[in-house]
């Protein structure tokens, strides 16, 4: 290795994703047992989390397909939950953005929650890390942590065809969304905007294509940063 | 049964699109930060589209002909407000399996 050190902060970046892998697991299994009950095949359960990596929009985009939404509907609202990537791919722009073409089309395809989480937290707290050892530490977390997701992937299809139908799995999808959202209520305004969407979409399931989805998305959205706005005027007056 | 077509239409759209979001800064406008007003819109995203999208699952679930049943509106309560209260995805997840088999069997 050319950097000193490179080596080094490439094992840690393992070490730190590797916990991780005990996060994601559950979910790769989750999904490839529902994706095997909705009737995917292996192949296409593991193409699902190959080229899409990214489970929230994996259990959107399944659920709403089983639902017989629009491909329209359906690609608009799993993109809607990945909107946050956009967010992840700014806040690493200052440390990445001037790696290789090649480094950065490497590190955009492994660019999910936890290696962003990871890497942005020892960015800060390292600033003059070279771009080697950012790099290094980045493909470190995502090493573990994309491996486990594809392996556990492959776990749950291999398993989900031989689930019996009375453990209420239907019912799997709702709860495993439930649980991602409770402990998302960190603010007034988290808890407006899921309050305001769900309003939204209970009054609106009449209209047709899942439509009614895309604009209780877009009602939360606008609540919770109006009240974030509304509360910090309120501070600052 | 899912459409063949529909599926690969999909996982192509959603995989080009996904990736399109995880490129776009880092690789190409580079260092100029997001405005404040898009980033305070972003933050609400998950927490709108998860709830909108479960909300009529759980008042209306396929599995009973589309009438709110007891076991899942209690699982779906039990999960949301362990989860608030924990902050914990996986004791929700585990509260609302929980609570949803023992009232299946129950009811």
């Amino acid at each position: 290795m050319p950097h000193p050190g490179q080596k080094a902060t490439f094992l840690r970046g393992i070490l730190d994703g590797l916990p991780f892998v005990l996060v994601s697991a559950p979910f790769g299994i989750l999904f490839g047992v529902l994706a095997a009950e909705a009737g995917l095949n292996l192949f296409e359960i593991l193409s699902f989390s190959l080229v899409v990596v990214a489970g929230a929009a994996q259990f959107t985009a399944l659920q709403l397909m089983m639902d017989n939404a629009p491909t329209i509907v359906v690609l608009a609202s799993a993109l809607a939950v990945n909107l946050r990537l956009v967010m992840y791919s700014a806040g690493l722009a200052p440390h990445l953005g001037r790696a290789s073409l090649k480094a950065r089309l490497a590190a955009a395809y492994l660019l999910v929650d936890p290696v962003y989480a990871l890497s942005a937290t020892r960015y800060d707290a390292e600033p003059d890390m070279s771009m080697a050892r950012k790099l290094a530490y980045f493909f470190g977390t995502a090493a573990p942590v994309i491996i486990g997701w594809f392996s556990s992937t492959l776990v749950g299809a291999a398993v989900g065809t031989q689930i019996p139908e009375a453990y209420a799995l239907d019912f799997a999808l709702p709860i495993a969304f439930i649980a991602m959202a409770g402990p998302m209520m960190r603010t007034a305004a988290h808890m407006a905007a899921a309050f305001v969407a769900v309003v939204l979409a209970l009054s609106l399931a009449w209209l047709p294509y899942g439509t009614g989805l895309l604009v209780a998305g877009l009602g939360g959205m606008l609540t919770g940063a109006r009240v974030e706005l509304l509360q910090r005027q309120r501070v600052e007056a | 049964m899912i459409d063949r077509w529909e599926l690969w239409l999909v996982i192509a759209g959603l995989g080009l699109g996904s990736y399109a979001m995880r490129f776009v800064f880092m690789g190409l406008v580079g260092r100029r930060p997001l405005p404040e007003w898009a980033l305070r819109h972003l933050r609400y995203t998950a927490v709108s589209i998860f709830p909108a999208l479960v909300a009529p699952l759980v008042v209306w679930p396929e599995a009973t002909g589309g009438t709110l049943d007891a076991p899942r509106g209690l699982a779906a309560l039990a999960a949301l407000g362990i989860g608030m209260l924990t902050r914990n995805v996986f004791a929700a997840m585990a509260a609302g399996g929980g609570v949803l088999f023992v009232a299946l069997y129950w009811f």
